[in-house]
C-alpha cells in the first residue's frame, strides 16, 4: 500500500535555530498519529510543513504520491490542514465561508452544496449555517475550522490542536469524528492532553527540539507494558511488604498509601489481589497503570532538557 | 482565483469601510465639479470672443479628474491595506497557503476584487462630466483620455498598495507605507531643473497622469503606468512566496 504522507529527512531553520532536524515520518490509510511534545518542540512547524504553509531547507514530502515542493498545487488538493487558529473570516457567515473554502479546494460547483451539508453535519453545524462565525463560541469556531478542513474530502487530514478550546461534551464528540475520519483518511493530530492519544490514535510521535525522540503503534506498546497496576490502601504495610507478594517485580510508592506494581509477567492481577484481599491491607483502589505514555513523555522530553541545559 | 476574488469583492462590500468611501468621495468630487462649474459659467461670456478658448473640457473636466486623481490616490491605500496585512495577522492565509491556488491566483483574485470596486466608483464619477452632456458638447475625445487615465493611475496605486500590504501584518502600517509612497512618487517631480529634473519627470505618477489628462496619451505615458502595475504585482507574488517558505 502506498503511503499517504511520506516525509523523508525534513530540516527546518529559522535562522540559526533548528526547529525541525532530520525528521521523517510514513503515515498510511486509516491511520491516525497523534505527534506529542512540550511547547516548542516543533510540533507546529512540522504540520505547517506538511500542509504546504511552510517551506523545508531539506528533505522532501510527498502526500498521496505528488510531491508537495515540486508539484505543490496537485499535492495539496489531498490536504485538509486545521491550524493552530482556525482561519476564519470574521465578516462571513459559515455557509459562505465554507462555500469559499469549497471552491478554493477545488471542489466541482454542483458538488459545493452536497459537501457543505457533509461537512456541516459531521462537525455538528447543521442548524448554524446562517449565523455569522463572529458570533459564535470558540467551540463552534474549532469545528468550523475542523470542517474547513474536511469539506473537500481529502485523503490527509492534519489538525493542530483540534480540541483546544472545547468544552468536556464537544471533545468527546469532536474525537469521535476524528475516529470517524480516520477510518478512511490518514490523520495527523498534535496534543498536549496525553489520555486523549491513548483513546484516539493508533500510534504516536513524541518530539523534542525539533526531532523524533519517541514512535510507536500504541496497540503495540499496551501489549509490551501492560503488566502495571495501581493501587491504594488503607492499612499499608509499608513498600517491602508490598514487594514480597508474589509475582510483584518491583513497587514505586506514590503519594498517600498510593503504589504502583510491576508485576511479573507470568502472574495474574487477579492472583496479586487476592493476595492482597487475604493479608487484609485495607484494598481501596485498583487501577490498570497505562500511565505509560505520560511516564516515557515526561522521561524523553525532561531528560534531553537537562542534557541540553548543562 | 474566482473564488478568492468573489470572496474579496463581498469583503469589502460587507465592510462599511468601501461604502464610507465612496459616498465621500462622490461628496467631495459633486462639490468641486459644481464650483468648477459655477467658475466656467461665469468667465463663458469673455471667453465667447476669444478665438480657440479653451471650453468646457480643458476648465471642468479636467480640474475635476485631476482632484479624483488625486483623491484617489488618498483613498486607495485605505482598500489595500487589509489585503494581505489583516489575513497574515489574523492566521488566515494559513488557509489559503494550504489550498491548491498558486500564489499568481491569490495576488490577482484580490486585485481584480479592488480593481472591480474602483471602476464603479470611476464609472460614478464619469456620470458627472457626461452630465454635461445634457447642457454642451464636452470634447469626448479628451473627456476618453481624461478617464482612462485615472482608471491607469487608480490601477496603479492599487498594484502598489497591494505589495505594500503584503509587508506588513499591521493595516495601518500597510496604509501609512502606501501613503509615504504614492506621494512620493507624486511629487518627486517638484524639484528644480536641470538633468536630474528630466529623470524624476519620468519617475512622477503627476506628471504621466496630468499629461493624459489634458487629452495626450502617448505609449510612454500607458507603458509608465503598465509598469508600475506590473512592478506592484510582480513584487507582491513574489513578497507572498516567500512569506509562504520562509514563515
Amino acid at each position: 500500500m502506498q503511503a499517504l504522507i511520506r516525509m523523508t529527512d525534513i530540516n527546518r531553520f529559522f535562522g540559526q535555530f533548528c526547529a525541525v532536524r532530520n525528521l521523517s515520518l510514513e503515515l498510511f490509510q486509516g491511520e491516525i498519529l497523534g505527534l506529542l511534545g512540550p511547547n516548542g518542540a516543533g510540533k507546529s512547524t512540522t504540520m505547517r510543513i506538511l500542509s504546504g504553509c511552510l517551506g523545508a531547507n531539506q528533505g522532501s514530502v510527498q502526500l498521496d504520491g505528488v510531491d508537495l515542493f515540486k508539484a505543490p498545487l496537485q499535492a495539496k488538493r489531498a490536504i485538509g490542514y486545521l491550524p493552530e487558529t482556525p482561519p476564519l473570516y470574521h465578516d462571513l457567515t459559515v455557509d459562505e465561508y465554507l462555500g469559499f473554502c469549497a471552491q478554493l479546494k477545488a471542489v466541482k460547483g454542483s458538488g459545493i452544496n452536497a459537501a457543505l451539508d457533509r461537512a456541516k453535519s459531521l462537525c455538528g453545524l447543521a442548524r448554524e449555517g446562517n449565523r455569522l462565525i463572529r458570533n459564535l463560541s470558540k467551540g463552534f469556531q474549532q469545528r468550523v475550522g475542523i470542517a474547513q478542513a474536511i469539506i473537500h474530502t481529502p485523503r490527509v487530514i492534519i489538525l493542530d490542536e483540534p480540541t483546544s478550546g472545547l468544552d468536556p461534551n464537544q471533545i468527546i464528540e469532536i474525537r469521535e469524528l476524528i475516529r470517524t475520519l480516520g477510518k478512511s483518511h490518514a490523520v495527523i493530530l498534535s496534543t498536549h492532553i496525553l489520555p486523549e492519544v491513548q483513546s484516539l490514535c493508533d500510534r504516536v510521535l513524541i518530539m523534542n527540539h525539533g526531532r523524533q525522540v519517541f514512535t510507536e503503534y500504541l496497540a503495540q506498546m499496551n501489549e509490551r507494558e501492560s503488566d502495571g497496576v495501581r493501587i491504594r490502601l488503607s492499612r499499608s504495610p509499608g513498600e517491602a511488604a508490598i514487594a514480597e507478594l508474589t509475582g510483584v517485580d518491583s513497587v514505586t510508592p506514590l503519594e498517600e498509601n498510593r503504589f504502583s506494581l510491576q508485576l511479573n509477567a507470568a502472574c495474574s492481577v487477579e492472583a496479586v489481589v487476592k493476595e492482597i484481599v487475604q493479608r487484609d491491607w485495607g484494598l481501596q483502589e485498583l487501577v490498570p497503570d497505562n500511565h505509560n505514555l505520560e511516564q516515557i513523555f515526561y522521561q524523553l522530553t525532561t531528560a534531553e532538557d537537562s542534557n541540553n541545559q548543562y | 482565483m474566482l473564488a478568492i476574488f468573489s470572496k474579496e469583492l463581498r469583503s469589502l462590500f460587507l465592510s462599511p469601510l468601501a461604502w464610507s468611501l465612496m459616498i465621500a468621495l462622490q461628496l467631495l468630487l459633486a462639490w468641486l465639479f459644481l464650483v468648477q462649474l459655477e467658475q466656467y459659467l461665469e468667465i463663458q461670456p469673455k471667453l465667447a470672443g476669444l478665438e480657440n478658448a479653451p471650453g468646457v473640457s480643458a476648465l471642468v473636466v479636467a480640474p475635476l479628474l485631476d482632484s479624483a486623481g488625486m483623491i484617489i490616490m488618498l483613498l486607495v491605500p485605505l482598500l489595500t491595506m487589509g489585503m494581505f496585512s489583516r489575513e497574515s495577522g489574523s492566521g488566515t492565509l494559513d488557509l489559503l497557503f494550504s489550498s491548491p491556488v498558486s500564489m499568481t491566483a491569490i495576488v490577482m483574485g484580490k486585485y481584480f476584487a479592488v480593481l472591480t470596486l474602483l471602476a464603479i466608483i470611476i464609472i460614478m464619477i464619469a456620470l458627472m462630466p457626461f452630465s454635461l452632456l445634457l447642457g454642451t458638447r464636452p470634447d469626448m475625445g479628451s473627456l476618453a483620455a481624461a478617464l482612462f487615465a485615472l482608471a491607469l493611475a487608480s490601477a496603479a496605486y492599487a498594484a502598489l498598495g497591494i505589495w505594500i500590504s503584503s509587508m506588513t501584518k499591521q493595516p495601518a502600517v500597510a496604509a501609512v507605507s502606501s501613503y509615504a509612497l504614492l506621494l512620493l512618487l507624486w511629487i518627486i517631480n517638484l524639484t528644480g531643473s536641470g538633468e536630474s529634473n528630466s529623470l524624476l519627470q519620468q519617475l512622477s505618477l503627476s506628471s504621466h497622469f496630468r499629461r493624459m489628462l489634458g487629452g495626450l496619451v502617448t505609449s510612454a505615458d500607458i507603458a509608465y503606468f503598465l509598469l508600475l502595475i506590473l512592478t506592484g504585482l510582480v513584487l507582491c507574488i513574489h513578497r507572498i512566496e516567500r512569506l509562504r517558505i520562509e514563515g
